[in-house]
């Protein structure tokens, strides 16, 4: 069948739940959280309207059952979905470890939001950052497309490396803003997607198993050595599906960076989800203007993509990285990550920290235009200004 | 091997596993725990006395681990390799059939 996409216009919540619809997933349960809400609305009017064969919806009284019942689900074999933002994620903390540590391939859309106090239902990543260790595959979408593609792909990673992931989008800036989204007709998700082989079954009463056995000190150490290797495995994986995802639909995600005019630069921005969207515009904008920039946008940031970003410092002179969240006590949580990772590498760019839109603050084409002339004076100096800019703050 | 209603597992054996790929994928198992019996934890055993016994099975429907198993004559037994000693069958015991006793390691 050759592929002709179907044009949506929908926001980045709907695109998820379309998504949803055309993974098949057999089960999702969820709880209401804005800017979440119209995710599981939506899913909802599908099965209300018939829409959806073969599927479960689980309305629960938390965020913390919410997973549980996905792991429960998912550990029959299901296909299993969830959502959630900002505090709905932080409740679901404890039941995130057991998913990972089950293998239990769910997948979840976190809108990001800010965590409270004060509070906030605005765009910030430091809610998905903050469940960096429990061992979820972390994707950030740019836009309403690949909140869409997102979702369909992490599937079938998180199916072959039985891992959880989280497909992440923006408060409000993705969830609740309409855009053109190129939905993929269902007998081409079928064949990309087939049914999930899960790695073991509940329902099979001859056999039957404990999940979430006890491990003693014996085992306990084994089985993270496995989960360690699965999120290796997976770098491989995310290759390969975005690779394919490219060549049916014409939409490549091989890369877990996205390289934007980084060829010949001087100095390249670094960040993750819609922020980069800005970023790329602005690199246009600054071209024009003579500077030599580019953007570099972290896809994945669980696996890490060490070997990516070093291949992109080796060659440039620095990068900003821009972090739309913060680790307090240290510094932006990206920034920490991209320079443990090149530590042991010849790889040395000077490397600033940009604190940019915590809490939904508004970042602009001319705040990297600003950021780009801090980044020119500091190289031509040398050396940094300061290590960690808190850009917006009122001074 | 399945200690569920009316079995009682025939030659268990402490499973070893000695290198990361005998291990499966996902933490499962066919008992509760993977490969330690949890009655090497145990200081004090449960006797039953069969002539107190009235085979309502409060003991089975209560064993944590779960370690008391039915027997062909329909008294019960207990499953010594999983027996915590935790002494809940016996507190349940409605004719106080069971009895905690120290166990002589």
């Amino acid at each position: 069948m050759e592929y002709k996409p179907i044009r949506k216009v929908v926001s980045g919540n709907y695109a998820a739940a379309y998504a949803v619809k055309h993974a098949r997933v057999e089960v999702v349960a969820a709880y209401p959280i804005t800017p979440q809400t119209s995710i599981i609305e939506k899913i909802a009017e599908f099965i209300a309207n018939d829409e959806i064969e073969n599927i479960q919806y689980v309305p629960v009284e938390s965020e913390h059952s919410a997973m549980a019942a996905s792991i429960g689900a998912s550990a029959t074999g299901a296909r299993a979905f969830t959502a959630t933002s900002a505090q709905g994620l932080a409740l679901m903390h404890e039941m995130l470890h057991w998913a990972a540590g089950a293998r239990l391939p769910i997948v979840m859309v976190d809108v990001n939001r800010a965590m409270a106090p004060p509070w906030s239902v605005w765009d910030d990543q430091t809610d998905s950052l903050s469940q960096r260790d429990t061992g979820w595959m972390q994707f950030y979408a740019e836009n309403n497309q690949e909140v869409y593609d997102g979702v369909l792909m992490a599937f079938k990673i998180a199916e072959t490396v039985n891992l959880p992931a989280m497909v992440i989008e923006s408060a409000f800036i993705l969830s609740h803003t309409y855009d053109v989204v190129e939905m993929i007709p269902q007998e081409l998700v079928d064949e990309f997607l087939p049914p999930r082989k899960p790695l073991y079954t509940l329902t099979d009463f001859d056999n039957p198993i404990s999940v979430g056995a006890l491990g003693t000190p014996n085992d306990y150490y084994e089985f993270r050595y496995k989960l360690a290797k699965a999120m290796e495995e997976a770098k491989k994986v995310i290759h390969e599906v975005g690779k394919e995802f490219g060549e049916r639909f014409g939409r490549d995600y091989s890369q877990m960076i996205e390289l934007y005019k980084t060829d010949d630069a001087d100095f390249v921005f670094m960040g993750m989800g819609s922020l980069m969207g800005t970023v790329k515009q602005a690199v246009d904008v600054l071209r024009e203007e003579g500077y030599k920039v580019g953007a570099a946008k972290v896809r994945w940031f669980r696996p890490f993509p060490s070997e990516e970003l070093y291949e992109l410092a080796k060659d440039v002179q620095a990068i900003a990285v821009l972090d739309r969240n913060f680790s307090f006590g240290q510094e932006g949580i990206l920034f920490n990550e991209a320079k443990g990772a090149l530590y042991n590498t010849d790889a040395k760019p000077l490397m600033k920290n940009y604190i940019v839109g915590l809490g939904g603050r508004d970042f602009t084409v001319n705040d990297v235009r600003k950021i780009a002339e801090n980044m020119k004076a500091i190289i031509d100096k040398g050396e940094l200004d300061v290590e960690v800019d808190w850009y917006h703050l009122k001074r | 091997m399945n200690t569920l209603f009316g079995e009682k597992k025939e030659g268990a054996t402490k499973i070893v596993l000695k290198s990361v790929d005998e291990y499966p994928e996902a933490p499962v198992s066919l008992g509760t725990t993977l490969s330690n019996f949890t009655g090497d934890w145990r200081t004090f055993i449960p006797v039953i006395d069969d002539d107190k016994c009235v085979k309502c099975y409060i003991c089975w429907k209560f064993c944590p681990e779960p370690a008391i198993f039915i027997r062909e004559d329909g008294y019960v037994g207990v499953d010594y390799d999983y027996c915590k000693g935790c002494g809940i069958c016996a507190n349940e015991c409605p004719t106080k059939a069971i009895t905690m006793e120290k166990e002589e390691k």
